[in-house]
């Protein structure tokens, strides 16, 4: 089964006078368990196609399959839903909710589906552990470091067993150091079975997928799986970024 | 435990900016304090209005002698002025509703016994006054009727008098000099402590009966005259005047208006002199209650504006919490929040903060008692020239929570927070969150 299908998706904005053709008809599937990485310079569209896949905003047409849902005609409520329920957002500035601790901000996808019982905490808890933070549970994010806040939007990502994490430049604001960490988890996740869809422009990043597709002028340019080896080298260079043993200790971002 | 969550984070994100909630909460709190003050301070002189009132009695009329003004009187001489004997007789004999009519007379002097002495005020009247002002014997006698028709040479201390000349004595039979008069009084009765009573919406003066020494009126209009000098800085000053008051008891109080206009038909050549005025509590008692309403119209119109500068207070910076966290709104968004999601949120921390403000100023309200007696006991104590210089009404009054004002405000409160919250919360909902995961 694919994560996510769409063919032949366009759309188009009106901005005064003129019609911007952002997407011109893109077809591709991604299959489960899939990471790909979505490339393309400025103008190429890919930001579009990142909120037709976020389920933020619908297409002009053509056909949005997530899962067994299609999205392509569905109301503002009904795409709420399935943002609570099925997609996992990462974001390159962290966007996590100043107010709320670690474990509060993971289970606010869930706050948005009523799911507030303590089984769900217990799944927030278990969570922040997986990523690494069990010892920040009640921290909040300007307690942790940007390394830190981003682990928490990738537990956040998880927490309603999404079709697909769709991470938008995450790796954009960290250190190499860091980024080579959160990469290192991306894999992991991959490996459990997890979909990636990452937007980035950064080649070193976009090595770590098992899929690469391009975006240019609205159109697909290309869609390239990457070889196992070059993964597999790119995966060793970032390796020896990080210290054996502890973790990121990188200071506090300023939020 | 959804609601729970939700008013949690609304506390939460209120406590990012602290200062900000509080200075918000505060326009609130005021229009809510300020409304229950306001409320209790005019249930509060009213009550004590209408507690005078009506110890004065609703079936009473009191037909007072006025010095008239200075134009009147003849530049040369004193001008007699005021009601008559000759009045009080007719009024008595010719209106049938009149059950009982007691005639006064007060004049200022001074009292000794011994090396002591008090400044205070000769009453002189007949036995039933001590009935219609409420006046209480606590030792002895009230001066009798057969001590009136004897022209008898007794009287009756008020409390502050007996104690301020008898400290260590048994004032009974002892006698008080008066010295303008050099004549001797002898001790029938003591009264028990009164409290002053406060003036009335100007128709009458308010009485410190404390200070008064009573005596049978037949025996000052025989031992002192209707001519009364006083000292005054050197000069004398005259004044020739027969009764100061007429007390009347109507026989029924459906007949209270009547008879009052009756008695100023039969007073009416006074009209010139202006030396005469008719008051009748039961008219005092109906202004004082459209006084009070006068007084609640005013709390609500004060309520009304105060609260309304409150909610625009929180209107403001609801507009300005939305912006702030526009990129919030977006992420909340992106993670599955509805429209309605957004709405609630917003609205429950408007209503958060008119609560807040609400209950605070239910309890900053609440302090008005302890606090008014706090300020009036400080000032009298440091500045008692201030409190001297104080209205009546202001030194006497005891604020009376009204217990209504409570809830009222409470739930005022929470609906201002919620009217003037929903705009900047649709605001809010409305943002396309595209955007609103961009805003900077």
């Amino acid at each position: 089964m694919n994560a996510c299908s769409i063919r032949e998706l366009k759309k188009e904005y009106v901005l005064k006078s003129e019609t911007v053709r952002a997407l011109r008809g893109v077809s591709f599937d991604v299959p489960e368990g899939d990471y790909v990485a979505i490339m393309g310079p400025s103008g190429s569209g890919k930001s579009t196609l990142l909120n037709l896949l976020g389920c933020l905003d619908k297409p002009s047409s053509g056909q949005l399959l997530l899962g067994a849902d299609n999205v392509a005609q569905m109301t503002d409520n009904q795409l709420a839903d399935i943002r609570s329920r099925r997609i996992g957002f990462v974001f390159q500035s962290y966007n996590l909710i100043q107010q709320l601790t670690v474990v509060e901000n993971i289970q606010v996808p869930l706050y948005y589906q009523g799911k507030l019982g303590s089984a769900e905490r217990k799944r927030c808890i278990d969570l922040a552990m997986r990523v690494g933070l069990g010892d920040r549970l009640d921290h909040r994010p300007n307690q942790l470091s940007g390394g830190q806040q981003q682990r928490v939007a990738i537990a956040r990502s998880l927490v309603n067993d999404p079709y697909f994490i769709l991470a938008d430049e995450a790796t954009g604001n960290l250190d190499s150091k860091t980024t080579a960490e959160i990469l290192a988890l991306f894999d992991q996740l991959n490996d459990e079975g997890r979909t990636i869809i990452m937007v980035t422009h950064e080649d070193e990043v976009a090595e770590r997928a098992k899929r690469i597709v391009r975006l240019r002028d609205g159109l697909l340019q290309s869609d390239i799986k990457n070889n196992q080896a070059q993964r597999q080298a790119a995966a060793a260079r970032a390796l020896q970024l990080i210290p054996s043993d502890e973790p990121s200790t990188s200071e506090p971002v300023e939020a | 435990m959804f609601w729970m969550r939700t008013i949690n984070l609304g506390i939460k994100s209120l406590l990012l900016h602290p200062l900000r909630s509080m200075l918000t909460v505060l326009g609130i709190l005021i229009g809510v304090a300020s409304v229950i003050w306001l409320l209790a301070i005019s249930e509060g002189i009213s009550n004590e209005a209408q507690r005078q009132i009506e110890s004065l009695g609703a079936a009473t009329i009191m037909i007072r002698s006025v010095k008239p003004p200075s134009e009147k009187l003849n530049a040369q001489g004193v001008t007699p002025y005021g009601l008559t004997r000759a009045e009080f007789d007719m009024l008595q004999s010719t209106i049938p509703s009149i059950q009982s009519a007691i005639p006064i007379r007060e004049i200022r002097r001074q009292f000794q016994y011994g090396d002591r002495q008090v400044d205070g005020r000769l009453v002189g009247c007949t036995p039933e006054y001590a009935e219609v002002t409420k006046l209480v014997v606590l030792q002895g006698h009230f001066i009798s009727d057969a001590e009136n028709f004897k022209r008898q040479t007794s009287c009756v201390l008020a409390a502050r008098v007996a104690d301020r000349l008898f400290p260590y004595e048994d004032p009974i039979g002892k006698r008080v000099y008066i010295p303008e008069h050099t004549d001797y009084y002898t001790v029938v009765g003591v009264l028990k402590h009164r409290n002053a009573s406060a003036a009335i919406g100007g128709s009458l003066d308010s009485q410190d009966f404390s200070n008064d020494i009573y005596i049978p009126i037949k025996t000052l209009q025989q031992r002192i005259g209707d001519t009364v000098t006083r000292r005054v800085g050197g000069s004398f000053e005259g004044e020739i005047l027969q009764l100061n008051q007429i007390t009347v008891r109507v026989n029924d109080i459906k007949e209270v208006e009547r008879t009052a206009a009756l008695i100023e038909d039969s007073l009416k050549s006074h009209n010139d002199m202006e030396d005469v005025a008719v008051v009748v509590p039961l008219e005092l008692l109906k202004q004082a209650q459209i006084t009070r309403r006068i007084f609640q119209l005013l709390g609500a119109v004060i309520a009304g504006i105060s609260l309304v500068v409150g909610g625009i207070g929180i209107m403001n910076i609801m507009l300005a919490t939305v912006t702030e966290r526009t990129r919030e709104i977006g992420v909340r968004r992106a993670l599955g929040a509805k429209q309605k999601h957004i709405i609630l949120q917003f609205l429950v921390e408007a209503a958060v903060l008119g609560v807040v403000g609400g209950v605070t100023g239910i309890i900053a309200g609440v302090l008005c008692t302890p606090v008014i007696t706090f300020m009036k006991e400080l000032i009298a104590t440091s500045r008692p020239d201030i409190m001297a210089t104080l209205p009546e009404e202001m030194r006497n009054v005891t604020p009376q929570i009204v217990p209504m004002s409570i809830p009222i405000s409470f739930f005022i409160s929470l609906l201002v927070g919620v009217v003037f919250g929903i705009f900047p919360a649709i605001r809010a909902a409305k943002m396309n969150p595209i955007d609103a995961l961009r805003h900077e």
